[in-house]
């Protein structure tokens, strides 16, 4: 395990996290290519990837900055900015862009404005696109957080967004 | 789980419960279970077939229930279809009659006659 | 044991879940109990059982009577009616799209009829999570089979012979692979399995993980004792959280069981397999590119050779196969290559999975023997494109693929005839395209689809495709040459020959098969300004037909640059030179009086 210095936390609640964060790399600290998994958890315990955290990961890790900031930059997963506190994810596979899904994130950009990839002012959504997360049964589909919405028309978004404070 | 042996034995015990699912079934006993039936004691019929079939091991029977056949007097009422023969249509089965007609027309192929109500198709 | 009469067999699919199935079984559940039913009719949660446009789906057992779009409010019925009284629910069967037949039986739905399922054989049947029910479908004895009566080169023979080959796109002879992989000097080997399944309109991978996990893992199982490897590695893709809940609940299981770890079975033989999560990145399907993303590495491929088999996973022998592959693995053993080698032609062997999705009335997941013809799938399996609409196109294996129009529907479907007419078997998906579609459209979809995919590791990909889909962006806008067409072809022909992996060898196929098949409509849209299909909103001219028109001005009030004119009650006019063709009027207007050409 790595002695170096943690890179000190201000407020208490992420203390917590870095320390659970330093928890799950020393637990798998022995197995190949932990990387990966170690951002993951970064992500899940922050919502996002700011730079300290990628710093904290280098220096638990025993890795260069510059190689945890290159893998986390390569994996479209990785956010590297805020993320509002739902995330709407438009499907953009064949079978929902052949049925309409460009339709539905044109209403989306037009009820939240703003573009893919931006979250609204209140932190309330971030909009993004995905190629396919394979419900193409039910196209076109939306991911709101986890929950897939499926068979979707314009008119339905009003209301599902609602669902979503 | 320590080797194939053991294995074996539980698969033998599992495909006990998948057996139903597979669509193949020699012997099919069915249950009027309408309004009339259900007064007249066809679940305490039906539930006697399940114990039966259980205590037998046979995976290839299955109970189902049907709606009223419309001879409420007669009720319950039980129709065993069995591979290759005509169907059995027997009356006031209560638990007793459904032991019997387990024993000798499920199991052996005796037709029991003091309960016949009708032999051939049915309007089902 | 239990006293159990009836079985619920409860979809518990992607597609179903997010329709509500979940709900479904908790109702199911009070009702039972209400009913006091609980003791003698017995749920399985099962996994994806195909037709997922009909989702939520459930089968009753043992009358095989087949329900679809079951909602919570419909389970006391079902439980007080057929349960109990034994009359079936009707208005719940399945309607017959062409004549309106109702039909009860699932083995009589054509959908189901018509399939061969090896690969899916336990989809839909067995409980997800209930490891017995996957022993009680022989589950774990072709592992037993091959630990204590065949040797690992008898193993790579059986497979060798079966003629199985890869399902995750290139179509190599799986047997071959394994043979290499066994051969390779070293005492540390791997099997790998590629769930990242990223190809859009693809998703039977994620439903075989989400429904039999059990089989795949039996298999990478198999395969680690036929090459002499004893750690195993899946990795899925994030998207999947539902397959991954599943597949930790199966490895738990197993290692319950002692089916994973060490001296399994009590042969000798250990093993043990690690879930690994993708992070979205198309390439990382790519196998090297797969193997540096598990290395902890960014997900970009290298030249092969060397091939993983001599030189994978940190630096080792590896073998990585797609998880449909893998399904297959069990059923050759336990049933024999012979029996395998029936199905399909004669150079492709077996069953494919198709995500059958698009315009297309019955979307879900088709299992049949190779060699079927695109026609039967479409018409025959999934009911005919709705609406009355034509058929334009079938685009079959993903951004790597291409698009079939009508006069090839008859064509049989094989790793080789399928490359003849310009597309790829990839890994299955198959996206119907009614005659609403602009092919050219869809050309410029794709290639944004690999520009944004592309890793940039390698020139020919990163640039070439930037080059192309701009002309194509400019093309769809009406701003095209007719000496594009000739570039775009010059152009593609190089980026397959000079690029560094498949990604971009084969990101021209929707392009070159929609100029070879469609290339009419690239000219109308260069020299007549037109898409036919009224895709490409640049081409579009919007009116309104003064003979329909109230005057309701609806419109005009919509119209975000007031280029909608007119006094109430009388016919209103748009001016083409402020319109900036957003639709807004077409979706408003209540008459159908504004057309759009
Ligand atoms: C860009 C790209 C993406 C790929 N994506 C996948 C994928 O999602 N799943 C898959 O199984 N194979 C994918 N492949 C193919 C793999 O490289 C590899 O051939 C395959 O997983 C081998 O398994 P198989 O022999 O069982 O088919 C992809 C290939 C390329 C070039």
């Amino acid at each position: 395990m790595s002695k170096m210095t943690i890179v000190e936390p201000k407020a208490s609640p992420s203390r917590e996290k870095y320390d659970q964060l330093k928890k799950f790399i020393v637990e798998n600290k022995d197995k190949r290519g932990y990387l990966i998994p170690a951002l993951y958890k970064a992500q899940e315990l922050f919502k996002y990837l700011p730079p300290e955290v990628m710093e904290f990961i280098a220096q638990e890790m025993n890795l260069s900055e510059s190689e945890v900031f290159g893998v986390a930059t390569f994996y479209s997963y990785f956010k590297t900015n805020p993320i509002g506190r739902h995330t709407i994810t438009v499907c953009m596979g064949t079978a929902c862009y052949v049925r309409g899904a460009q339709k539905i994130l044109d209403e989306l950009e037009k009820k939240l404005g703003i573009k893919e990839g931006e979250t609204t002012e209140d932190m309330r959504f971030t909009l993004g696109c995905q190629p396919c997360f394979g419900s193409c049964g039910m196209a076109p589909v939306i991911m709101i957080d986890n929950h897939v919405h499926g068979r979707l028309t314009t008119n339905m978004l009003d209301a599902i967004l609602e669902q979503y404070k | 789980m320590k080797n194939l042996e053991e294995l074996k034995i539980m698969r033998d015990k599992a495909q006990k419960d998948l057996a139903l699912r597979s669509g193949k079934h020699n012997i099919k006993i069915v249950i009027g279970m309408g309004t009339c039936g259900i007064a007249a004691g066809a679940r305490e019929t039906m539930n006697e077939f399940l114990n039966l079939i259980l205590k037998s091991e046979r995976n290839d029977i299955v109970v189902t229930a049907s709606g009223c056949f419309g001879f409420c007097v007669q009720e319950p009422m039980v129709h065993i279809y069995a591979e290759d023969q005509i169907p059995v249509t027997y009356h006031n089965v209560d638990v007793e009659a459904a032991r019997l007609i387990f024993d000798e027309h499920v199991l052996n192929n005796k037709v029991v006659e003091q309960y016949i109500f009708q032999r051939g198709k049915t309007n089902e | 044991m239990n006293n159990i009469r009836t079985q619920l067999l409860i979809c518990q699919g992607t597609s179903c879940v997010s329709n509500g199935a979940v709900e479904v079984v908790k109702a199911f559940k009070a009702a039972l109990k209400e009913a006091k039913l609980d003791k003698e009719v017995e749920i399985i949660t099962t996994g994806c059982m195909g037709i997922c446009e009909l989702g939520p789906v459930m089968v009753v057992y043992p009358d095989g009577v087949f329900y679809q779009r079951v909602t919570p409010e419909d389970t006391r019925e079902i439980v007080q009616e057929h349960l109990l009284k034994g009359r079936v629910v009707q208005r719940l069967f399945y309607k017959k799209p062409d004549t309106g037949e109702l039909i009860s039986i699932m083995e009589e739905i054509d959908f189901f009829k018509l399939q061969k399922t090896i690969a899916r054989r336990n989809c839909g049947i067995i409980d997800v999570n209930a490891i017995d029910d996957y022993i009680g479908a022989d589950g774990f004895v072709a592992l037993g089979k091959v630990l204590t009566e065949m040797t690992p080169q008898e193993v790579i023979e059986e497979i060798k012979k079966s003629g199985l080959r890869g399902r995750g796109g290139a179509g190599f002879p799986t047997g071959l692979k394994w043979e290499f992989a066994a051969k390779a000097p070293g005492k540390q080997k791997y099997v790998l399995c590629n769930a990242d399944e990223g190809d859009p309109g693809a998703f039977m991978d994620r439903s075989m993980l989400e429904g039999d996990s059990y089989s795949v893992l039996e298999a990478m199982m198999i395969a680690g004792y036929a090459i002499g490897a004893n750690q195993g590695y899946i990795y899925v893709r994030a998207e999947y959280p539902l397959a991954i809940k599943r597949l930790e609940i199966a490895i738990a299981e197993m290692r319950k069981y002692e089916l994973l770890g060490k001296n399994i079975l009590n042969t000798g033989f250990d093993f043990d397999v690690e879930i690994r999560i993708g992070a979205g990145a198309f390439v990382c399907g790519e196998e090297t590119a797969l193997i540096h993303s598990i290395e902890g590495k960014r997900g970009e491929p290298r030249p092969r050779p060397p091939f993983p088999a001599n030189k994978g996973l940190f630096g080792l022998p590896t073998v990585l196969n797609n998880v449909e592959t893998l399904a297959n693995i069990p059923y050759i053993i336990l049933h024999g290559a012979e029996n395998f080698a029936s199905m399909g032609t004669e150079k492709s062997k077996g069953t494919k999975v198709f995500a059958l999705a698009g315009d297309v009335t019955n979307t879900g997941l088709i299992e049949v023997p190779i060699g079927i013809t695109l026609r039967e799938i479409v018409y025959n399996i999934g009911g005919g494109i709705p609406n009355n609409k034509k058929l334009r196109a079938v685009q079959i294996g993903g951004p790597s693929g291409g698009c079939i129009p009508e006069e090839h529907l008859d064509a049989r479907i094989d790793y080789e005839s399928l490359k003849e007419l310009g597309a790829i078997m990839g890994s299955g998906g198959l996206v119907v395209m009614d005659e609403d579609t602009c092919m050219v459209d869809i050309a410029r979809y794709f290639m944004n689809f690999i520009q944004d995919e592309s890793c940039g590791k390698c020139t020919p990909c990163r640039e070439g495709t930037r080059i192309m889909l701009d002309m194509l962006t400019k093309i769809c806008q009406g701003k095209g040459k007719m000496e594009d067409l000739d570039v775009l072809e010059e152009l593609a022909v190089r980026i397959q020959d000079t690029s560094l992996c498949a990604l971009g060898q084969t990101a021209p196929n929707p392009i070159l098969t929609t100029l070879r098949y469609f290339r009419d409509e690239y000219i109308e849209h260069i020299r007549d300004k037109k898409c036919r299909a009224g895709v490409c909103k640049s081409l579009l001219k919007f009116e309104i037909n003064p003979e329909k028109c109230t005057g309701c001005t609806v419109c005009a009030i919509k119209c975000p640059v007031k280029a909608i004119s007119g006094e109430k009650k009388k016919p209103h006019k748009i001016d083409q030179n402020i319109c900036i063709k957003c639709g807004v009027c077409y979706d408003a207007c209540r008459f159908n009086a504004i057309k759009s050409h």
